[in-house]
């Protein structure tokens, strides 16, 4: 067939991300004129029927948002509902939180690196059919996901839906004793974790490059994941962070036809958020391995402030995330001593509450309302997928374009490229199911 | 003889039930030895045409086309397996059935016109006929095992119908309400994840939705006794399982 004149490619339901999507991309006499994530996961209504419940539940509600980084949602809750009461949590149960966001880090990226985006670089349907030919490596993965599991499971209760959670700390909170068999597993984990650095360095990756604005907490002396400042990164280079109350004065929502998901803009700008938004901003303060490891996968020097902007090489950055996730998870347990109190008491105050964290996808962000009885009276959730869209399908226009003026690349390339494309972000649908009410239609 | 097949089907959902399936790690290429896994797209982008001999659906119907996609499901599965508590009961978002919804999408879209929704977020049961229902949000990852063993081997799985509070005995701790006062839902909900919340302190919040022979209605004077008045007894009933807890509110 001739590639030249009109084409249309569509991929009904994208394989390998997690939630329900498809592929919609437009060509006109060689040049892409549309590319679309379309969502279609069915709206789910999270933030209309949180109106009414009491403060203390949306760490479990928003939990079931979604399976594959239930912590994100329910830290991010606990944040901003203890940022709307007032209260500072004790410094060991905040350590505590992040030992628990540690594993979820270490379960979601691997599931990610092995299960959903490797398969795309060594030209097979997935991690099944991969074992058929690198047992070893699909092993090694499922052994390094187990690890951040069990971290899940002894302090949440369970790996999907932890129990564990609420309000001011936890329910119950591990004795040193509890914790010293999670140690062991962990150090084989940061073995697993080394070689799987070392396993997608030697990957292919084809060009490309993002100009979106990069977007990610910044806490200055640690790498942000359960607390932190919004930070932007512009492609010029110039870093600036705002305060955790304006978000929704920078980051705008746009609902169009095509999906359920709203378009996001930062200061009117497209951004991303992810690994490769958290690297560029906190990878001066990786730990020591894990900054090793990222200049052997070729990264650069963190220490150096470096950036990668090639969405395709992110699997090289999240397996640096998982190397020191690793070894936060081991030094938090090394250093762990059982606080007083399981939680920090959050009596009901009258207010509005922001918090956020950094998910394994990127950044999510909660804002709710409570009255003097601790009722919530509105509830705002903004999650990772529904600001990366826009950068994802920019990439797909990006992407597609030099395939086809690089060798006029045939409809089955294109597609197989963009669905690469997509899973480089793994964009978390599931998430998407719940928006804004902010957006104000003009006529 | 070519290996059984096995299909994943998610409707409105979090991913938590079928992420259980990839959380087996121990057993995950083992079990894909054994079976061939012909629909599973969150694991594979190789998809085969049914008919299923095993279909696992997860999720509840909430749209329109969820409503003809459950039938075209059904007509290619050998046997039909829900997993999860949207699949069996319609989940969280179940909480629609009690609410307006066309107000639940102006509050949450700028665009309600764009979004198509169904009033109610109903269980696979309510739409075609069922082999075997799992209970959990998320499920239990042994029970989900025990289940697709069962069906592998041409037997019913062993998934015990009795309450959580069997559980907690079993694994020897102390009853929550009894001890400490605490709220809990322990006595009228379904066993299977191993009694988690009274294990870290806390009164079971019933993700597992109602056991089988249970007397819903005679725990609420003891919810009431343990400090929680009508409006707090109906949250805790009304959240992951709404619609079930209702239902045998009701009976």
């Amino acid at each position: 067939m001739t590639h030249r004149g009109s084409r249309v490619l569509h991929v009904g339901s994208l394989a390998r991300v997690e939630g329900e999507g498809a592929l919609h991309l437009s060509v006109h006499d060689g040049a892409v004129t549309d590319a679309r994530l379309r969502i279609y996961e069915p709206p789910r209504f999270f933030e209309a029927f949180l109106r009414g419940r009491v403060y203390t539940e949306p760490p479990d509600i928003t939990a079931r948002v979604c399976g594959i980084c239930p912590v994100a949602y329910q830290l991010s809750a606990c944040a901003a509902i203890e940022d709307a009461c007032h209260v500072t949590v004790d410094p060991a149960l905040r350590e505590l939180r992040r030992l628990l966001y540690c594993g979820e880090w270490i379960e979601s990226q691997t599931l990610h690196i092995y299960l959903l985006h490797a398969p795309d670089f060594l030209g097979c349907d997935g991690a099944v059919e991969l074992a058929r030919t690198a047992r070893a490596h699909v092993e090694r993965g499922l052994r390094l996901k187990q690890a951040g599991n069990a971290v899940l499971e002894l302090l949440g209760g369970r790996a999907i839906h932890p129990v564990n959670v609420r309000l001011g700390g936890f329910h119950r909170t591990p004795t040193r004793h509890e914790l010293k068999p999670l140690a062991e597993q962990l150090k084989r984990a940061a073995d697993d974790a080394w070689q799987t650095v070392s396993w997608v360095a030697g990957f292919d990756f084809p060009d490309a490059e993002t100009d979106a604005d990069l977007f990610a907490l910044a806490a200055p002396g640690t790498y942000a994941i359960e607390t932190g400042t919004p930070a932007v990164l512009r492609a010029d280079g110039t870093l600036s962070t705002f305060p955790l109350h304006a978000f929704l004065d920078r980051v705008h929502e746009e609902h169009l036809p095509h999906s359920t998901a709203l378009h996001s803009t930062l200061d009117g700008r497209r951004h991303l958020t992810g690994s490769l938004a958290r690297f560029a901003i906190s990878g001066r303060w990786l730990s020591r391995t894990a900054v090793e490891a990222a200049r052997a996968a070729g990264l650069g020097d963190p220490y150096e402030g470096v950036a990668c902007r090639n969405p395709f090489r992110s699997i090289l950055v999240r397996a640096v995330e998982v190397v020191y996730a690793v070894d936060e998870a081991l030094r938090i347990i090394d250093t762990y001593e059982p606080p007083r109190h399981p939680h920090t008491e959050v009596p009901p105050v009258a207010g509005t509450g922001h918090g956020a964290t950094e998910a394994p996808r990127g950044l999510l962000y909660h804002r709710y309302l409570l009255d003097s009885e601790g009722a919530v009276a509105d509830a705002c959730l903004v999650p990772p997928t529904a600001q990366n869209q826009g950068a994802i399908e920019d990439d797909l226009r990006r992407i597609a374009q030099a395939a086809i003026d690089e060798h006029d690349a045939s409809d089955e390339e294109l597609t197989r490229l963009c669905e690469r494309a997509i899973r480089n972000h793994d964009p978390c649908i599931s998430c998407s199911t719940h928006f804004l009410d902010l957006t104000i239609e003009r006529t | 003889m070519s290996p059984p097949t096995l299909a994943v089907f998610k409707l409105a959902s979090c991913d938590g039930c079928q992420l259980t399936l990839l959380d087996c790690e121990d057993e995950l290429l083992g079990l894909s030895g054994q079976v061939e896994i012909a629909h599973f797209l969150e694991a594979s982008s190789a998809v085969r045409p049914g008919p299923y001999d095993l279909t696992l659906v997860e999720g509840s119907v909430t749209t329109p086309a969820d409503a003809e996609r459950v039938h075209e499901i059904r007509a290619a599965s050998r046997h039909l397996v829900t997993i999860g508590a949207c699949a069996t009961a319609g989940g969280i978002q179940a909480l629609r059935d009690f609410a307006d919804v066309e107000e639940f999408s102006r509050t949450v879209y700028a665009r309600p016109d764009y979004i198509d929704t169904l009033a109610t977020s109903t269980p696979v049961s309510a739409h075609v006929d069922v082999d075997f229902e799992l209970r959990g949000c998320p499920v239990d990852r042994r029970q989900l095992l025990e289940v697709i063993t069962a069906y592998l081997a041409g037997r019913k799985p062993d998934i015990p119908n009795n309450s959580v509070c069997f559980e907690c005995k079993r694994r020897g701790t102390v009853c929550v309400t009894v001890a400490h006062g605490t709220p809990c839902l322990g006595p009228v909900t379904h066993a299977g994840c191993g009694a988690i919340c009274p294990a870290y302190g806390r009164g079971c919040y019933g993700c597992f939705g109602p056991s089988g022979s249970v007397n819903l209605p005679a725990l609420i004077p003891v919810l009431h006794r343990d400090g929680m008045d009508d409006r707090d007894a109906e949250r805790f009933l009304h959240t992951f399982n709404t619609a079930a807890f209702e239902k045998e509110l009701r009976r």
